[in-house]
Parts: structure tokens; C-alpha cells; sequence
């Protein structure tokens, strides 16, 4: 049987573990509120975009800007985004499970794959593997804004157009609920303009002209929508890690009450013990 | 004609504004253009300007700085890199940021940098005329 202070002992130690599981839940928690509202105000303008895309083109010949024209070239890349810290249940491991997936499938198809990878957690893990990273952006979530969409857009842009890789694939947890994030793999590059539903309007003027304008957009378009996986990744990342703490919490608790059972069981058989042994010594006194 | 138009102003970052006017005038790449209920529909890329919009006799002012403007008979769209109403602007900021963007451009060696530091100074002129009209 473990002694009374061994048990002490591991009882305060599970209960400073306790502590600090509580406190990262909190600020877990605390983060994520504003985790959630960038995701919605940075909506309105993904959404716009989308539509002005969308309208735009309609009845554009894909061949008339390089990031529309679709490619016969077999270079994939994927761009994979995790979380630069661990402790947040398997939103990491989730996520580079699924990149190797993929890349295993593509190469099976006779594809050549490359990857970019945003975050510690997946430069880490492509470090370790035989597949280099590209390109690597780490520790941006802290200070995550618009600059950074901005960047890696750039960045894929310009490999893109250079030949590097024919097809870009993004990998990231979309932000479901708090509980709740789901792998989401899209297609960024080349572009895919979302179909158009309604009946065409026509009759739009473009200034200075339809060429000039979509090759501004486009790019806008890639770096909203890098932004916005930036942002569901951040936002699941803060979701995944107060559930993962929320629990680790509990169990925490839990061992403190199993613990304490037999921390007070211990006890008392030392008590019952000591009690047997001063009746024990009284009877043999009387008895001589 | 006669009613308003719906103006919604958007950045990356937020939703700016969303009101209904009664008349826009943009800095389009073109040129400034005015728009009025009723205006046809075009699409335009905008450039680093001042973008006013009235309700009933009261203009209100924003700084944009590059983005889009989709205009439709009675909805206008203006999709900014960056946007800042005029009573938001750091004065003070813009100030020195404009005096950084002059030091640069007097010591750029390269094309780019020159280019780089004289879009900064615009800007930052930019934001220094806008708010000063607040």
C-alpha cells in the first residue's frame, strides 16, 4: 500500500495540473469570442468578393487571365495550415493525417507533390519526414491580420505563374462550432469562379477594362480566401483546445476524487492500526 | 431619379459601412466618378483617394486605399484593401508616417523602393487631407 504522504504528495500535483488545464481553458475561451467575430466581420468582404467574382466572370473566356486557365501539368502543391502549439486535443494530428492521405493518394495517381506549411506543428512534422516544405510561415497567430493573407497569397501567386506547381490545394479545420472543426480541403488554384446561378444582367461597363480588373481581382480573391482559412484555423484551433482542456479538467477532478478515497481509506487502516496496537500492548500489561 | 442607393463599404478586415445614401462620388483608377440612384452597372478598380458619400445635406468621408467599386442601379459595393472613416484617422500617425515615407524616397537607390515609398507617402497625404476635413 502507497504511504499517506506519497498519496499527498500526487494529490497536490494533480491538482496544480489541474490549475493550469482550468486557466488555459479560460483564456482559451476568452480568445475564441474574438477569434469568432473576426471570422464574421471578415464574412461581408469574402462574400462580396465572391459575388463580384461571380458576376464578372460569367462569360469571361477562362483562357484570358493565367490564373483561371487550367493547366495539364502533374505538379500538386498543398498548403497546410495547423496551429503553432500543441495541447489542443487532435486538431493538429487530424489535420496532418489527412495531408499525408493526400499526398500518398496524389502520388499513387502519378502526381508530383509539393507542400507549403503554415504553423510549427506541421513544419515540425514535414521536418521529420521525407517531404520538405516548400515555403514554411510560422508563429503568425498571435498577431494574425489581413497582411498575412496577403503574403502567403502572394507567394503562392507568384509560384504559381512561374510554373512551379499547376494545381494548389489548401488544407485547414473550418471552423464548425466550438465543439466541432472539420477538415476542409479546397482547390485555390487555378481559380474555380463559383457558378453562376442567376440569369446574367449584361450591359456591365469595366473600368479600365475586364483584363485590368480581373487581374486585380483575382489575386484579392486568393489572399481573402488564405485569409480566411488563416481565420478558421485560429478560431478551431482556440474551440479544439478549450474542449480539449475542458476535459483534461474533469479528469483531473476525477482523479482527485478516486485519490482522496484512498488517501482517507489509508487513513483510517492506519489509525485501525495504531488503535490494535495500543489495545494490544494494554492486554499484554494486564496480562503479566 | 428618385429613392437611394445602398452603399456598403467592406475591408478584409471588417464591414465598414452599410447605409443607405443618396449619392457616392469614388476615386476610380479612371478618374473620380459620381454615383446617383439609377446608375448603370459597371465595375471598377479604384486607387488610393478620398470616397464621399451623402445623406440628405451631410457628406460623410472615407480614405480608401486601392480595391474594387461595383456599381448597380441601386446598390454600390466598395470592396477597399484598407478604408478609414475621416473621424478615425490618427493625425499624429499619418503625420509621421508621411515624413518616414519622404526620408525613404530621398534615400531609395532602387526603382521598387522608390515606388514602395511613394505609395506609402500618398497615402499617408492621403489620410492627413481626409482627416483634417473632419
Amino acid at each position: 500500500m502507497p504511504s499517506l504522504q506519497h498519496i499527498r504528495r500526487k494529490i497536490t500535483s494533480v491538482k496544480s495540473t489541474q490549475k493550469i488545464t482550468k486557466a488555459m481553458k479560460m483564456v482559451a475561451a476568452a480568445k475564441l469570442k474574438r477569434a469568432q467575430d473576426r471570422i464574421l466581420s471578415a464574412r461581408p468582404y469574402a462574400q462580396k468578393m465572391a459575388a463580384v467574382l461571380k458576376s464578372l466572370a460569367r462569360g469571361v473566356n477562362r483562357d484570358l487571365h493565367p490564373l483561371l486557365r487550367r493547366r495539364a501539368g502533374r505538379k500538386i502543391e498543398l498548403l497546410v495550415i495547423t496551429a503553432d502549439r500543441g495541447l489542443c486535443g487532435a486538431f493538429n494530428a487530424n489535420i496532418l493525417r489527412r495531408a499525408q492521405e493526400f499526398i500518398r493518394e496524389r502520388r499513387e495517381a502519378g502526381f508530383e507533390v509539393g507542400i507549403s506549411v503554415v504553423g510549427r506543428k506541421a513544419r515540425d512534422f514535414f521536418r521529420r519526414r521525407e517531404t520538405a516544405a516548400r515555403q514554411t510561415w510560422v508563429q503568425i497567430f498571435d498577431r494574425l491580420n489581413y497582411a498575412h493573407g496577403a503574403e502567403i497569397g502572394r507567394d503562392i501567386i507568384g509560384r504559381y505563374t512561374d510554373g512551379t506547381f499547376d494545381e494548389l490545394y489548401l488544407l485547414y479545420n473550418e471552423f464548425k462550432s466550438v465543439m466541432q472543426q472539420r477538415i476542409t480541403i479546397e482547390k485555390l488554384l487555378p481559380i474555380e469562379p463559383p457558378e453562376a446561378g442567376e440569369t446574367a444582367t449584361g450591359g456591365c461597363l469595366y473600368e479600365p477594362d475586364e483584363l485590368t480588373v480581373l487581374s486585380r481581382l483575382l489575386p484579392n480573391y486568393i489572399e481573402i480566401q488564405v485569409f480566411r482559412a488563416l481565420l478558421e484555423s485560429a478560431a478551431g484551433e482556440l474551440g479544439s483546445r478549450m474542449t480539449a482542456m475542458d476535459a483534461a479538467t474533469r479528469n483531473a477532478g476525477e482523479m482527485i476524487r478516486k485519490m482522496t478515497l484512498v488517501y482517507n481509506k489509508t487513513r483510517q487502516a492506519v489509525i485501525t492500526k495504531e488503535l490494535m496496537d495500543i489495545v494490544g500492548g494494554a492486554e499484554a500489561m494486564r496480562g503479566s | 431619379m428618385a429613392g437611394t442607393i445602398q452603399l456598403d463599404i467592406v475591408t478584409p478586415e471588417r464591414l465598414l459601412v452599410s447605409e443607405a445614401v443618396d449619392e457616392v462620388i469614388a476615386p476610380g483608377s479612371e478618374g473620380e466618378f459620381g454615383v446617383l440612384p439609377g446608375h448603370c452597372r459597371f465595375l471598377t478598380t479604384l486607387r488610393i483617394g478620398e470616397l464621399r458619400y451623402r445623406q440628405g445635406e451631410q457628406w460623410k468621408r472615407l480614405s480608401v486605399s486601392w480595391g474594387f467599386a461595383e456599381v448597380e442601379p441601386r446598390r454600390i459595393t466598395v470592396l477597399a484593401d484598407i478604408a478609414e472613416r475621416a473621424e478615425e484617422i490618427d493625425l499624429p500617425r499619418a503625420e509621421a508616417a508621411a515624413k518616414t515615407a519622404e526620408l525613404q524616397i530621398a534615400a531609395a537607390s532602387k526603382h521598387e523602393e522608390m515606388e514602395a515609398a511613394r505609395a506609402q507617402l500618398e497615402k499617408a497625404l492621403l489620410r492627413l487631407k481626409v482627416g483634417k476635413r473632419r
